[in-house]
């Protein structure tokens, strides 16, 4: 396998003291666990529990109501005391309904019946089960598992390349749990009938290689790749660029070209899910920056405070400036620490005030390229920015604004400080918006055509009703005017006089119709016969 | 619950600062004006505090007028790097007017006018050094030979009551350049020409350990990646290839490929003008292209031009191509078939 290297990129070094260490340390349950309604993508969630209700670790509090049905498992044992609005870890910052868990500290868990004969079982099965345990994409978007194992794929990557600088949590569980990493890589291979599975992790790495490699020593369907320690090398595109030496196709997914990247976390929770039959509710977090005490990787529930996690690492220190959940690149700040951390949370960063940057310093750009140097995906950012600041969204999008990734490498290096990323996320989701609008339109549009047709259609089918019967009365008062031996009255006169009466008494029918429909509450499903 | 005061990713702090990419192109220059000043006498650093002033009179005016707060337009320090590139090109003992003349079009017109810093079309020390040429050649011309030994007394003399030293038929020399021109157009032939004291080791006594000198600070910024290294590839291997050949076919009629390079502006064009990014290109390839044309127009210029040296007009011209160069030379974007 030829190894590429990306365009672009950052080389980035984390102040050490900053850094987490990477033994994996507990964060304490609890006593009150928050579960927002809402997805980390924003939609809404299904609540299938009621205030009052009791739980166990693993049963489900809501789903996505997706095919699949991925479910928010209840990451602790207790009873649900309240629904309460809490601040969502969203750029919006709104807050929701969120489900209060009041821990019983007992823990009982729910399990569900483990699978260890995996193999031996249908890849549906196997994603329904993902599902029922909620598992979700780790790696920060937390997309449903199940929904993304849809299709078979030739190759499955499992993503061990920390994409930034801080983060440890992918380092330290391939480290420390190399074996159930392996396992859930062999699990979800098998579901997209993969030929090839590869664990690709940075070069710097070596431990987690190191116990990888000893997990995988002997066996040959998966295979260890080391890719070169540079941001963003871990971005799905990215990593398949490297590994493939191939580009995924613009506006199409990694799938579309027989890849399938999942994070490794996924594919350990993967394995606990069907194997041991655990539902997801806890993960790895990393805690870092010189904003907090002790910073390190912490196992974490489902729904436990951003408070409570830095509580559990020694608190803040007086240095601390800004709260980041993610990485010091893509990571959103918060404004505060009363957010719960949902399963797609891999980092929080408390960054001091030397290691963030001021706002408002921006100055006109130089046109320097350094950004164009940077970009991976070999957009000219400068020139996007240009645009989108002249109002040419239009323009911007032909340039490939919709291909940024949104890695901020472009605003990190920029000598004017210009915030380039923030414009073309605010711009492209101004670009999704529209296309959505343009989608509604144009559904309505046809919807309104469609109506149009319709409603022509049984305009037609009535007036060749009407005619046939027309026809029908004639030819039957003609017949009956022949039998009746009275040969005189003209044909054309009876024809003419019989659809007058016709077109009264079809009136009244109608009318009677439409008394008989108001008459009876719920309309009978079919139609009555009434034309006779 | 403890809050925080929010901003948009990156969080990182800065990189870099436009000031701290400015500053350092100005220290790059400094084994150059070192050279300069040595060669050419104190004058050269007369112009500069000059032009600095001025520069900074101008500019903050300009910002005033703009209503941008003119300190923050100071600190960039581009007006400064304007006002030193526009000294290292004119004469030493040049009158300070025409320092003034200059630094009012290229930063209140060409600079300013345009909105400032990162939106000029053109490069603002290149445009007001083509202006001066235009206007007064004759102030323009005000060259000594190398180490001619003007006094700091000379030069002030000569620079703020425009009275030249006594001695200066002695001392006034043409460039290289224009001697190489008016010699060749007597019919002179290129080896014989080379024999002249005035053309040094390599095509241009003195001025050649300028453009030494300007190397070595270009290269010193290549390897900071301030400038690109396309930008002074295309310039000097341009010329090398276009002179060289030149001179293959006819080593008679045509001077060497170093002479090009020796004498005259190529070097600070190729290091430090051409490479300026505001008004150059940003693509690599439309870097490579820009160095390129400025390279080919300067030799094109110099050989049928009516000026010695055309390296300013090089620059102006290919500054007006830029945009179009960059249009066409937009790298692949991944994902995006060819
Ligand atoms: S890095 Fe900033 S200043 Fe340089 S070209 Fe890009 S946007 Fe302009
Ligand atoms: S944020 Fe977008 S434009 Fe900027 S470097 Fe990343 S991909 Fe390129």
């Amino acid at each position: 396998m030829s190894l590429l290297r990306i365009p672009g990129g950052l080389v980035l070094a984390v102040p050490a003291a900053a850094a987490p260490s990477d033994a994996v340390r507990h964060c304490p349950l609890p006593a009150r666990l928050y579960l927002p309604l809402v997805q980390e993508r924003g939609q809404a969630l299904h609540c299938r529990v009621q205030v009052g209700q009791t739980v166990r670790r693993g049963e489900p509090l809501a789903h996505d109501g997706d095919t699949e049905a991925t479910v928010v498992p209840a990451p602790t044992s207790g009873r649900i005391v309240a629904i309460e609005p809490l601040t969502l870890a969203h750029a919006s910052a709104l807050e929701v309904p969120t489900l209060v868990l009041q821990a019983d500290g007992r823990d009982e868990t729910a399990l569900l019946p483990p699978l260890p004969d995996w193999a031996q079982r249908p890849p549906q099965e196997l994603r329904r089960r993902l599902a029922q345990a909620g598992v979700v994409g780790l790696g920060g978007a937390a997309y449903p598992a199940a929904a993304k194992l849809g299709r078979a794929v030739s190759l499955l990557v499992l993503n061990g390349a920390e994409c930034e600088p801080y983060i440890a949590c992918d380092e330290t569980l391939m480290r420390s749990r190399a074996a159930e990493v392996v396992a859930g890589a062999a699990i979800l291979g098998h579901i997209v009938a993969a030929e090839d599975v590869v664990i690709a992790l940075e070069e710097r790495m070596t431990e987690a290689a190191a116990a990888l490699q000893a997990v995988l020593a002997g066996q040959t369907q998966i295979r260890l790749q080391r890719v070169p320690t540079v941001y963003p090398q871990g971005g799905e595109r990215q990593l398949v660029q490297t590994l493939c030496a191939r580009e995924v196709p613009s506006g199409a997914y990694p799938a579309d070209i027989g890849v399938l990247v999942h994070n490794v976390a996924t594919a350990a929770a993967a394995w606990r899910a069907v194997v041991l039959g655990e539902a997801l509710t806890s993960r790895l977090v990393s805690v870092g920056g010189r904003g907090v005490r002790q910073p390190g990787v912490f196992e974490v529930r489902t729904g436990t405070l951003i408070e409570h996690l830095i509580d559990s690492s020694g608190g803040y220190t007086e240095q601390a400036a800004r709260l980041v959940l993610g990485g010091p690149l893509m990571g959103l700040a918060l404004p505060h620490d009363r957010i719960a951390l949902g399963r797609g949370a891999n980092s929080v960063l408390v960054l001091g005030a030397d290691d963030v940057r001021a706002q408002a310093a921006q100055t006109e750009c130089i046109r320097c390229g350094e950004c164009a140097r940077a970009c991976p995906v070999q957009l000219q950012p400068q020139e996007l920015w240009r645009l989108l600041r002249q109002g040419e969204t239009g323009q911007a999008a032909a340039l490939g604004l919709r291909d940024c990734i949104e890695c901020g490498c472009c605003a990190f290096v920029c000598p004017a400080q210009i915030g380039l990323v923030d414009e073309y996320r605010a711009a492209k989701s101004a670009l999704a918006i529209a296309a959505e609008q343009r989608r509604r339109a144009d559904h309505a549009r046809q919807r309104h055509d469609a109506r149009n047709q319709r409603l022509a259609r049984e305009q037609a089918a009535k007036v060749a009703r009407v005619a046939s019967r027309r026809e029908e009365i004639a030819q039957a008062q003609t017949a009956t005017a022949n039998a009746a031996t009275a040969p005189e009255p003209a044909p054309a006169e009876t024809a003419e006089a019989a659809p007058r009466s016709m077109d009264k008494s079809a009136v009244l029918a109608a009318i009677a119709r439409g008394k008989a429909k108001r008459a009876a509450a719920p309309p009978p499903a079919p139609p009555p016969e009434t034309e006779s | 619950m403890k809050t925080f005061a929010t901003a948009a990713a990156p969080h990182l702090p800065p990189r870099s600062s436009v000031r701290q990419v400015m500053a350092e192109v100005l220290l790059a220059l400094l084994p150059a004006i070192a050279v300069q000043a040595w060669l050419f006498g104190p004058g050269l650093l007369v112009q500069i505090a000059l032009g600095l002033l001025l520069a900074a009179a101008i500019e903050s005016t300009a910002l005033h007028l703009r209503g941008q707060q003119p300190q923050a337009g100071l600190a960039d320090l581009s007006a400064a790097l304007t006002a030193v590139l526009f000294a290292l090109c004119i004469p030493p003992i040049c009158p300070w007017w025409i320092s003034a003349i200059g630094l009012l079009f290229g930063l209140g017109l060409v600079k300013h006018a345009y909105g400032g810093l990162g939106l000029n079309l053109f490069n603002p020390a290149m445009a007001a050094y083509a202006l001066v040429l235009l206007l007064y050649p004759r102030q323009l011309s005000l060259w000594t030979a190398p180490l001619a030994d003007l006094d700091l007394g000379q030069s002030l003399q000569a620079i703020f009551l425009g009275q030249l030293p006594a001695s200066w038929d002695t001392l006034a020399s043409a460039t290289p350049l224009s001697s190489l021109r008016q010699l060749a157009g007597e019919a002179w032939r290129m080896p014989q020409i080379r024999e002249l004291p005035l053309f040094g080791h390599y095509g241009a006594a003195g001025w050649e350990w300028i453009a030494l000198a300007y190397a070595a600070g270009g290269c010193y910024l290549v390897w900071r990646r301030i400038v690109a290294w396309q930008v002074p590839a295309g310039v000097i291997g341009a010329t090398l290839l276009l002179g060289g050949l030149a001179w293959l076919i006819d080593a008679e009629r045509h001077p060497a490929p170093l002479q090009h390079l020796a004498g005259g502006g190529l070097m600070l064009a190729a290091w430090f003008v051409a490479a300026d990014p505001v008004t150059g290109c940003t693509s690599p390839r439309g870097r490579l292209l820009f160095g390129i044309g400025v390279a080919v127009l300067s030799l094109a210029i110099r050989r049928w031009g009516s000026h010695p040296d055309g390296v300013a007009f090089a620059v102006l011209l290919m500054n007006a191509a830029a945009p179009l160069i960059d249009r066409f030379t937009r790298p692949r974007v991944h994902g995006h078939a060819r």
